[in-house]
């Protein structure tokens, strides 16, 4: 075989056994015998909704900060101003620390929907502010363990529940008049408030139908969402034929007309 | 040697490693994508070398010939000569190909029609529900519901007792609107149970499950209660009892009125206000 | 070892001068000729990777508690056609990669039809004596869009148990028998009699397969017989064929491609998701995700669903037209019906009834390009109004204001279409430049004395018909 050939051909084995050799380290399956969840934690009692004892000096820091970012909407006793606001006395702190750790409150504008942003305080104030508005009773920041849900309880719920707005794998999506969002920053506690609260346009779920186990659940399976088992390979988003039928005509066949003309004749005059 | 016909080796010699590589990785049971990767990197390569070898490798030329020749006049005349001959000493060929036509079409009627066999006519089933006056309203788990499972601002599925879950006619979605909200006509101004309102949860548009309920927490700043369906996004009214909003849905959806039993728990008064599901030619008779 | 099996096979056939000739058989080999071949060796594909499915799926209704491996589903109560085609995906060795490959594959495969209807199109290529083959063409094309359809309800997971609810909707819009025709199919209300899945089955694994192999056979021989067209210059005329030999050059190429086509679709199949069906869950009628999208190429029709106004008019307490019927049955059959009935209409309008084996370039018949353009911008259009949800998620636009715009643009934008694209093609056959290489070039020659000549390069006269193509 002439030098030149055989240099050729060492090349292309070098070049396959190197990547053999990548991929077999990456590729290799550990044996996993449980994909997407594991078994639930034991866990102590559930949260029965006891409210913590409210430390009086955190509730008037509270209450100054409150009256600084908030009356001018929500009124100087946060009792709402009509057409504009609603009363916080019985949101609750779920409801206060919901709003203000996903940034939707304070709103630019009254009429906005509230959406998901940078949160406006820093964390010690907004607990001081979740302070303030707990004091005036309501539903308290659920003690949410996901650790302790059944993930395919979770699904189940979740698909009940949830889905129809949020879409199946909690990517979000149209609802007339509005959006129900990505819960992919979401952590398990805003999910849990939410789901207890009801937010803007969201519907709320008590305890008789959605119990505490059943919420851990629930956050248990938004915890997978935001990395589901992409088993096929490259999720694509997880949205559906949308990105697939993309991947189909700007990947697949964009390269399959390169092909095409690469190998066929171009125009002839 | 060419380059060309190197280049045609290595691919090959490519090829045949990444295939191998293939049977490895399946008997090992290696992930899809090392799967993948190896047997489309064989068909690539392959294919790869047979592309330059037909470029570059093999002789390149151009070849001219004649296009065979369609509609020769002559030819066909003599075929239809070769077919009247067939005919030959026939007295009354009109009749005769009438009497075929007549048979062959009678035997393939005949031949088609068993396919009739596929499927029941629908008659009373197609915009059929198992809700009766009576039927209690329970839930996935078959325990019956009452006004206070269903809070205002949440949504409840409810099923009728003793039914088939997964019949078209069994889902309703359960909702609760305060009083003050409420705006049902005059002729269902008894078909809540205590603020609770029950729908078919099938869409009449293209038959979606309409699972997407739209509550305000503060409502002047909001759009209204609504149900929504997640396919083409038609929004029904609770309040004024299930008209459509929004959408292409052409008809209301189907209220199922409510009351409740001696112990307090929801059954049904009586069957929906009209067909459930999507639209048909006599959905209005 | 080759005289060996020639004489072998000649000795028992008499072939021998036919397999010449067909090794001497001249392919016009414009790239734009191989989209049709991308198909079909798509189609092959299909036919490979779905024995295999076969082989695994489960086409029964009947329920069973899944207790495989994915977590988030065990326990639950699933049909044997969702559960089969879980254990398909996580404990076949290589299922997911079959499963995978099989579903791009049907989506490059109808892709690949309408980038070949595009170019039979716009090239003319469906005059006379190809009409014939066209219309097997369109008809191939609907049967793809069922097959497909089909393979991916099967699985009765949600997403594709949604779009089967959709399909009988549309089908109950039928006026007067869609109620009749639905049961025929489903055998009962939504979601049908306990046989439905294994029918289906059958007609995605054996009654349309065949139909579309046999129609591919004639198809392929249509082509055959008259030889393919081919594009003018390199001596072309109508009388001859001009191009590259089957053997060896068109040959080693089209094998090529055959093999480049499964790998692309292999690679897909293994590195990029499609079709999760863990994801979804299984199909409940009480159960629904938002953001349901069929396959690509059914997205033009939940587009005209979504855009349609809510049209249902009624007649002595007859409901004559179904909501959907305008979006799921009007609207496909008005493109199929003006795509059939496209030859006939320009031999109508340009009394152009000869035969053709040159092909025009689109620029060559402004009035058919600008149709075929409008036509396609429409189609576009319902397409893009499909996925509004997604374009509201992503970039923000309301979806209500999407609506409106959508309406609006498929009657506008269409006829916009059409004027724009005539004027380019006038231009471009006027000026004769090339879309992106610009005019073309002049010939000049070096004189004696130093200077440069213009070589003034010789054209056919051009004089325009009715059709707009030039006249030999």
């Amino acid at each position: 075989m002439a030098p030149r050939a055989r240099r050729w051909l060492l090349a292309a084995l070098a070049a396959l056994c190197g990547a053999g050799a990548v991929l077999g380290f990456a590729g290799a399956s550990s044996g996993q015998i449980n994909i997407g969840g594991g078994p639930s934690q034991p866990g102590g009692a559930a949260d029965t909704g006891k409210v913590p004892p409210a430390d009086p000096e955190q509730v008037e820091r509270g209450r100054r900060l409150f009256l600084e970012g908030c009356s001018s909407c929500h009124g100087l006793d946060a009792r709402g101003i009509e057409g504009t606001a609603p009363s916080l006395r019985g949101a609750g702190a779920a409801a206060a620390d919901f709003y203000l750790s996903t940034g939707r409150m304070p709103l630019d504008k009254p009429g906005d929907e509230p959406i998901r942003s940078t949160p406006r305080y820093p964390q010690d104030e907004i607990d001081a502010i979740v302070a303030y508005v707990g004091s005036f009773g309501g539903p308290p920041v659920p003690n949410v363990r996901p650790e302790r849900g059944d993930i395919s309880e979770g699904f189940e719920a979740f698909t009940e529940h949830c889905a129809g707005c949020h879409q199946a794998v909690a990517k979000g999506g149209v609802v007339t008049g509005a959006f129900a969002p990505d819960l992919g920053e979401a952590s398990p506690t805003q999910v849990s408030e939410a789901v207890r609260v009801g937010p803007y346009i969201m519907p709320l779920f008590g305890h008789e139908q959605i119990d505490d186990r059943t919420l851990d659940s629930i956050a248990r399976y938004v915890e997978l969402t935001k990395d589901p088992v992409d088993e096929g390979g490259w999720g694509i988003g997880n949205i559906g034929p949308v990105p697939e039928g993309m991947i189909a005509w700007l990947l697949a066949l964009a390269a399959l007309l390169l092909v095409a003309r690469l190998i066929g004749e171009r125009g002839r005059e | 040697m060419r380059p060309a016909e190197n280049g045609t080796l290595a691919l090959l010699a490519f090829a045949a490693g990444a295939a191998v590589f293939f049977i490895v990785a399946y008997a090992l049971e290696w992930s899809t994508q090392v799967l993948g990767l190896a047997i489309g990197g064989a068909l690539l390569a392959i294919a790869a070398a047979l592309i330059v070898a037909g470029k570059q490798v093999a002789p390149g030329e151009k070849v001219k010939e004649e296009r065979p020749r369609l509609a020769d006049r002559a030819e066909e005349r003599e075929l239809e000569r070769e077919i009247e001959r067939g005919g030959e000493g026939v007295s009354r060929r009109g009749v005769l190909l009438g009497g075929a036509a007549a048979a062959g079409t009678a035997l393939g009627g005949a031949l088609v029609l068993p396919a009739a066999s596929l499927g029941p006519k629908p008659a009373d089933r197609i915009g059929y529900s198992p809700w009766r006056r009576g039927t209690r309203v329970v839930d996935e788990e078959d325990a019956q519901l009452s006004p206070a499972d269903v809070k205002v601002g949440t949504f409840v599925s409810g099923f009728p007792e003793g039914a088939d879950k997964r019949e078209l006619g069994s889902p309703v979605i359960l909702v609760r609107l305060r009083a003050e909200d409420l705006d049902l006509p005059a002729d269902r101004s008894d078909w809540d149970a205590d603020g609770v309102l029950a729908f078919s949860k099938i869409c009449t548009h293209a038959g979606c499950t309409i699972n997407l309920y739209r509550y305000p927490l503060f409502p002047a700043q909001s759009p209204g209660p609504a149900l929504v369906c997640p396919c083409h996004y038609s929004t029904f009214d609770p309040a004024t009892g299930g008209n459509r909003i929004f959408g292409p849905a052409g008809r209301a959806l189907p209220q199922l009125p409510l009351g409740l039993d001696d112990a307090g728990r929801l059954i049904a008064s009586d069957e929906f206000s009209g067909p459930i599901g999507p639209s048909w030619w006599g959905v209005r008779k | 070892m080759i005289r060996g099996a020639i004489r072998f096979i000649d000795e028992r056939t008499g072939s021998a001068p036919l397999l010449r000739k067909a090794l001497r058989y001249a392919f016009p080999d414009h790239w734009s000729f191989l989209f049709g071949e991308i198909a079909l060796y798509s189609f092959v594909i299909l036919v490979g990777t779905g024995v295999f499915l076969t082989l695994f799926f489960e086409p029964s209704l009947a329920r069973t508690t899944y207790d495989g491996v994915y977590d988030p589903l065990r326990g639950t109560e699933v049909s044997l056609a969702y559960d089969s085609a879980l254990r398909l995906s996580f404990d076949v060795n290589a299922g997911l990669l079959m499963r995978q490959t099989h579903h791009w594959a049907a989506l490059v495969f109808v892709a690949s039809i309408a980038v070949h209807l595009m170019r039979v199109f716009f090239t003319g290529a469906f005059r006379k004596p190809r009409d014939i083959n066209y219309y097997i063409g369109l008809t191939m094309l609907t049967l793809a869009l069922i097959e497909g359809f089909a393979g991916y309800s099967l699985l009765d997971d949600l997403l594709s148990g949604m779009g089967l609810a959709i399909a009988y909707a549309t089908t109950l819009s039928i006026p007067l028998i869609g109620g009749d025709v639905g049961f025929l199919i489903w055998g009962d209300q939504f979601p049908g009699a306990d046989d439905f899945i294994s029918r289906l089955f059958i007609v995605h694994v054996l009654i349309l397969p065949v139909i579309i192999g046999g129609l591919i056979a004639v198809h392929l021989a249509l082509i055959a017989l008259p030889h393919h067209s081919q594009f003018r210059g390199q001596g072309a005329t109508e009388r001859n064929v001009v191009g590259t030999p089957m053997w060896p050059g068109y040959a080693l190429r089209s094998v090529g491609l055959l093999f480049a086509t499964a790998g692309v679709l292999f690679l897909l199949g293994g590195l990029v998701q499609v079709n999760p069906i863990w994801q979804w869950g299984p199909y409940e009628i009480y159960d629904g995700t938002n953001g349901a999208q069929p396959d690509w190429y059914m997205g033009w029709l939940i587009g005209a669903l979504r855009i349609m106004p809510p049209i249902e008019p009624t007649l002595f307490g007859y409901t004559i037209f179904p909501n959907p019927f305008f979006g799921g049955l009007l609207v496909p059959t008005l493109v199929f019906g003006f795509l059939f009935s496209w030859p006939h209409i320009e031999r109508r309008v340009t009394g152009d009834r000869a035969a053709h084996n040159l092909l025009d370039r689109p620029r060559d018949n402004p009035w058919r390009t600008a149709i075929g353009v409008a036509l396609f911008t429409f189609v576009t259009l319902i397409f893009l109004a499909g996925a509004a949800d997604r374009i509201f998620v992503s970039f923000g636009i309301d979806y209500e204001t999407q609506v409106w715009i959508f309406r609006v643009a498929v009657f506008v934008l269409p006829a916009l279409a059409y004027l724009l694209t005539k004027r380019i093609c006038e231009e471009l056959r006027d000026t004769d430049w090339h879309p992106l290489r610009g005019p073309p070039g002049a010939a000049v020659r070096r004189t004696s004395g130093g200077g440069f000549q213009r070589v003034s390069v010789a054209r056919a006269g051009r004089s325009r018909g009715r059709s707009g193509a030039p006249r030999e």
